[in-house]
């Protein structure tokens, strides 16, 4: 309750807790192949001293009935009691399943992977996705960090070899990698009051009245959008974030290479 | 792909036919079918009771559980797989908070109030009618509400914009973007927003703008329904 009517306080005075600007991200820093000799890919992300963790693994498996020629992609993203003295031990919170489908949805609807191009055999086998996200120090913005660390580590996956009658020597790994087509990133906008901020802390998220997460893709189109949090949205808002988002993804962009 | 001419004979514009009754659950106290097209949604409100356990009470108002569930049998295709899933779950979430603006739960602190939503037939826009249901059968049970909540998905098929996407638009082959949205619709407020698939910015607002309006023409027809409660109730 303090800290919700400081972080408040501070908001009308036009400044945050750390003195960054509204619409200003903490330092970003990508690691690629932290788990290298047992993922396939991998990735660290931090933001601030948030850090989350992603890694890759790739199996064969049925294609679905309605996509017999398509790959599959699965994300997951686990809040351990480690990251966080709110996080507890157990199944999946809600927060974490949101996460996960918010993340997954970014990847998947704008084909950032070409689901195609991970078909072995129409109908029979296709190449499974595999993307587990652990947080390692929750500080805020799990959102846009989990986007970031899928797809660094879905760039940083190499296919393993395929021995005869499809098994797989996770050992001997080729240089081919994924078919990543696009690169989707997601961009959370916080209402506060009425201002608009991205890159919260915890605190800043717990006195946000609402939050909308968009990803854009790099041709600047939006590839999935979410709303959460208690309080309600204007048109006119949305517009506000979605502009906000879209400038603080171009940013975003830099960090991959 | 250009998508000049709806499957079904709609305008782009134009909603599914749509029916909505309260009262279809006896024991609840409070309950309504939405129906849009082919697509059923029945929500029944039960409580305020007391809740356990105690740690998940609020000191001040009531908790809003949502629950919603696709019957096995609900889809054209596979069979669904009874019980929760990550997606049933997080549909639950984002009904709870499309619902919450409009509700005033502090004349009932520590309790819960449940709302149970059941799809029967889907073809698509189901989350959409679950809140539009669930909003009928809380306004059904008596509970304090600011507004109703109407609930609708605009969207593209291939590149045109759309309002109400059944099963069929949403699988056009060159791809469909599905943009569902609930409004408080005397305000205008928006208290759900996702977004699957690509779009322009000023495509996004066209369709937002769209599915705003559409809002409007179910928010008639869940007043009819109510209305239509009480006229029963003078034969």
């Amino acid at each position: 309750m303090i800290a919700k009517s400081y972080v408040e306080s501070l908001a009308t005075k036009g400044t945050r807790i750390d003195g960054r600007k509204f619409e200003e991200y903490r330092d970003i820093s990508i690691e690629y192949g932290i788990s290298s000799k047992s993922a396939e890919g991998s990735a660290r992300v931090k933001i601030g001293d948030t850090e989350v963790v992603a890694g890759v693994k790739l199996d064969l498996g049925n294609p679905y009935s309605d996509r017999p020629d398509e790959g599959t992609i699965m994300v997951n993203v686990e809040l351990i009691p480690m990251a966080s003295p709110l996080f507890e031990s157990g199944p999946p919170s809600i927060n974490a399943i949101e996460l996960s489908r918010v993340t997954d949805r970014g990847i998947r609807e704008c084909g950032a992977i070409d689901f195609k191009k991970l078909c072995l055999r129409k109908g029979e086998k296709v190449w499974m996705v595999f993307i587990d996200i652990y947080a390692i120090n929750a500080d805020g913005n799990l959102f846009d960090a989990c986007t970031l660390a899928a797809m660094a580590a879905l760039r940083d996956a190499r296919f393993p070899t395929v021995e005869e009658g499809d098994v797989i020597d996770y050992k001997k790994r080729t240089d081919t990698p994924l078919p990543i087509s696009r690169l989707p990133l997601a961009c959370t906008v916080w209402k506060l009051k009425d201002k608009f901020l991205v890159d919260p802390l915890v605190d800043e998220e717990l006195a946000s009245s609402a939050r909308l997460s968009i990803s854009f893709t790099e041709d600047d189109e939006v590839c999935s959008m979410q709303k959460g949090g208690d309080g309600t949205l204007t048109l006119e808002e949305i517009q506000t974030m979605v502009e906000l988002a879209h400038t603080s993804t171009k940013n975003l962009r830099g960090n991959f290479k | 792909m250009k998508y000049e001419k709806r499957y079904d004979g709609r305008e782009f514009e134009e909603l599914r036919p749509m029916e909505a009754k309260v009262g279809v659950v006896k024991n609840a106290i409070g309950s309504a079918m939405f129906k849009i097209g082919k697509t059923v949604a029945i929500a029944a409100v039960y409580g305020p009771n007391d809740l356990f356990p105690k740690f998940l009470q609020y000191p001040d108002k009531a908790r809003l559980r949502c629950h919603y569930n696709m019957m096995a049998f609900s889809g054209a295709g596979d069979r669904v797989r009874p019980g929760t899933s990550r997606r049933s779950k997080e549909i639950s979430m984002v009904t709870e908070k499309a619902l919450l603006p409009a509700l005033d739960l502090q004349d009932f602190p520590k309790a819960v109030i449940d709302v149970h939503i059941e799809l029967i037939q889907t073809d698509a826009g189901t989350r959409c009618a679950g809140i539009c249901a669930a909003s009928l059968a809380l306004a059904d049970a008596g509970l304090e509400m600011k507004d109703l909540v109407a609930a609708i998905s605009g969207g593209l098929v291939g590149q045109t914009p759309v309002v109400d996407l059944d099963k069929q638009e949403e699988d056009f082959p060159n791809g469909a973007v599905d943009i569902p949205i609930a409004v408080l619709p005397r305000t205008g407020e928006l208290t759900l927003l996702q977004l699957d698939g690509e779009i322009t910015k000023e495509q996004l607002k066209i369709t937002l703008e769209f599915a705003k309006k559409g809002c409007d023409k179910i928010y008639e027809v869940q007043r009819a329904a109510l209305r239509a409660k009480y006229e029963e109730a003078k034969k």
